[in-house]
């Protein structure tokens, strides 16, 4: 689904992602784990297609196709769906607004017709009450004046409404209580399924407990220096980063 | 360049022309009108004219204004399309400067309002109003009040007695599109009896792309304890000239909460001048200004704390496209006898394109220690990752910026608490910046 070869991303002419490889079948789940700056969202934001993010080498390959001359949101009509780790507010902006819009537009992408109001009604509210968002918050204006928990929650509910073929979540776990990181685990396996994929970036061993990952990836200054299975989260939650760190170098230099 | 002199004789020989019915006042206030204008022309000069320092009246004064003998053709689908309505409103319509009996509800009275026309008061229990016309509006601040007073024969009068309570009062002021460019000098008074309570809305609408020079003045007065909800719609053509004057005087504890939208013109200039004169009383003024291409709008507001215990709060946010340009100066003076006064004042620009400019000059001056006070200007573009974020989830470029054109005009629009008017206004910013439309061929432009 994913195909990511040789990546190297450069952020204000400043190299940040020095070549990544990384394939993401159908039905994955790859957890990114690593230290701080070291090119997590640099990677997930490439993927997006964020402006400012330049690919200087390597290519980004989405089902089969390269994505990189595709503007963000040609992208997101593709099936790709970047949960923030920092979400923006729209002021002036209703939630239930803005991802109407979004899904009439990924419908229409698709060939199909737009949700009556009605329609998307029961489907918006629908998929509020799964993710366990208040109502008051679902009338509200998108992420202003949002708790730092209350944005990643509304990251999930965009997820579900919109259903992406492939999803980056990117520390959608961090900041979250145990309530909200269980029901953002729940959307997360609900979510799961044969056809689609996800990259999820996190710091933490705790909601990969709840989400099993097929693979765990260490990202360090803008490197995989170690793929490996959801015991490789474990070891790191243990360990820390440096072991690797320096069995790596002892690696690069050997 | 037309001098003082030719402007003058254009207008006067419109005057002279002019047949003088009504009752003997109203001539008389006319004729002081037009001897004041002769005196004063219009304010051409912008050097030592703080008061229109931003605005340039040259293209004004040198263009020839005529006076339409009749009104052009207006039917209730046109009338519809340009102005919001309701079943439930009271309304008088005036076409070109003429009454339009055919759209309006002339000579209502119930509830102790009655809504009525300046030249035609007779009929009506109006009384007061050849006293009360012109107490606010001074013939000598400047040239385009004494010009308005000259051609009064018609207008508006809502007049509220002592404790009632108004429908929804709306004076609709279409211009049509004329073979000649032409003037109307729209007049209105608005008297709010003590602890009554009135809503007017005011909505100027030009057909088309005309071009004409819309002169107008309205004066509200609210006496003790009157609240009075006050929208004046500003929708005119790209062509246009509006000049428009809203003198405000408020006694002991009334309230005036008035909201303008307006979309300028090739001249547009809004002007409100509230003087708080009696302890208690408190203004809420909101304004929301949106241009595109060529236009100009000049948000002109003066509010004077006279009496201790007053209160105005400014809130005026402003949308700019391609090469237009808006002016906010909101003067708010806190006289040395308005002790524990209040006065906030806030004005907030979007731009939209390089080529537009903002001229923002929110002012206080404070000549009484015992008061609570700020002010603020802001001016930026709409936010790169906030374009990105919806774009990040399907929704392209245009419609993202869209989407945040009408969130930004939102916070106005919401303060309107007539759903008729909040509907129309809605729906002007379904798609974006009413009237930008052209903008949207050009694509997408990102950077990286
Ligand atoms: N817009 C930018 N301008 C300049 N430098 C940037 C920009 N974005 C990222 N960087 C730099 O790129 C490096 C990687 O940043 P990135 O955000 O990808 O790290 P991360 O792995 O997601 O870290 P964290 O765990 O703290 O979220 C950092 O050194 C960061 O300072
Ligand atoms: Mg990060």
């Amino acid at each position: 689904m994913l195909e990511i070869n040789n990546l190297h991303v450069e952020v204000n002419a400043t190299g940040i992602l020095k070549g990544i490889d990384l394939t993401v079948k159908a039905g994955e789940v790859h957890a990114i784990m690593g230290p701080n700056g070291s090119g997590k969202s640099t990677l997930a934001n490439a993927v997006a297609g964020r402006p400012g993010y330049d690919v200087t080498e390597g290519d980004i390959l989405f089902e089969g196709e390269s994505i990189l001359g595709w503007i963000p949101d040609q992208r997101a009509r593709a099936g790709l769906f970047l949960a923030m780790q920092y979400p923006v507010e729209l002021p002036g902006v209703r939630n239930r607004q803005f991802l109407k819009a979004a899904l009439d537009a990924l419908r229409e992408e698709r060939g199909e017709d737009e949700l009556s109001a009605r329609e998307f009604d029961t489907l918006y509210r629908k998929r509020v009450a799964e993710i366990g968002m208040s109502e008051d918050l679902s009338r509200r204006n998108v992420n202003e004046g949002f708790s730092g928990g209350e944005k990643k929650r509304n990251e999930i509910l965009q997820m579900a409404v919109l259903e992406p073929r492939l999803a980056l979540l990117d520390e959608t776990d961090s900041g979250l209580d145990i309530d909200a990181l269980r029901t953002v685990a729940d959307g997360v396996n609900s979510y799961r399924s044969p056809d689609n994929a996800m990259l999820l970036v996190t710091h933490y061993q705790r909601i990969l407990d709840y989400v099993t990952p097929d693979y765990v990836h260490v990202l360090v200054d803008g490197r995989i220096i170690r793929s490996g299975g959801k015991d490789l989260a474990l070891e790191l939650e243990e360990k820390g980063y440096d072991w690797i760190v320096q069995e790596a170098a002892v690696v690069r230099s050997g | 360049m037309t001098s003082k002199t030719s402007t003058y004789d254009l207008y006067a020989k419109q005057f002279d022309r002019l047949p003088s019915t009504g009752p003997e006042w109203l001539s008389a206030f006319r004729q002081r009108g037009i001897d004041s204008f002769s005196m004063l022309g219009f304010p051409t000069s912008r050097k030592d004219n703080e008061r229109w320092k931003y605005t340039n009246l040259g293209p004004l004064a040198n263009a020839a204004f005529g006076y339409a003998e009749r009104p052009g053709t207006v039917d209730a689908g046109l009338l519809k399309a340009l102005a919001p309505s309701s079943d439930d409103w009271v309304q008088l319509v005036f076409v070109d400067g003429h009454y339009a009996p055919e759209h309006s509800t002339n000579g209502h009275a119930g509830n102790g309002v009655v809504v009525g026309r300046i030249g035609d008061t007779d009929g009506l229990s109006l009384n007061g109003v050849g006293e009360r016309l012109g107490s606010l509006a001074s013939l000598e601040s400047d040239g385009f009040t004494a010009l308005n007073t000259a051609f009064a024969t018609d207008g508006a009068v809502v007049k509220v007695s002592p404790g009632g309570s108004a429908p929804t009062v709306q004076l609709v002021y279409v211009t049509t599109e004329h073979g000649e460019a032409i003037a109307t000098h729209p007049r209105a008074l608005v008297i709010a009896g003590e602890g009554s309570e009135c809503t007017v809305v005011e909505s100027y609408v030009g057909v088309g792309e005309s071009t004409y020079f819309t002169n107008s003045v309205s004066e509200i007065i609210l006496e003790d304890g009157a609240q009075v909800e006050h929208y004046r719609l500003m929708m005119d053509s790209p062509n246009a000239f509006h000049i428009g004057s809203t003198p405000v005087r408020m006694a002991e504890d009334s309230t005036f909460n008035s909201l303008s939208f307006a979309r300028g013109g090739r001249v547009a200039r809004n002007g409100l001048h509230v003087m708080l004169d009696a302890p208690g009383s408190k203004c809420v003024v909101g304004g929301l200004y949106f241009t595109y291409g060529t236009q100009h709008i000049d948000n002109h507001i003066v509010i004077d704390h006279l009496k201790p215990q007053t209160g105005s709060d400014l809130y005026f946010k402003g949308i700019l496209d391609d090469r237009s340009r808006a002016v906010f100066s909101g003067g708010v003076i806190v006289h040395p006898n308005a002790q524990k006064s209040e006065a906030y004042q806030k004005d907030q620009n979007l731009l939209l394109s390089e080529g537009a400019r903002i001229n923002t000059k929110p002012m206080l001056e404070i000549y009484a220690d015992d008061i609570q006070a700020t002010h603020g200007a802001t001016a930026g573009a709409v936010a790169d990752e906030a374009i990105f974020y919806m774009r990040s989830r399907g929704i392209d470029e245009n419609t993202a910026r869209d989407l945040l054109v009408h969130g930004f005009a939102k916070e106005i629009i919401d303060r309107v608490s007539l759903e008729p008017l909040r509907e129309y206004l809605d729906g002007l910013f379904a798609d974006g910046l009413p009237g930008a439309g052209a903008k949207h061929s050009e694509g997408g432009k990102s950077r990286g």
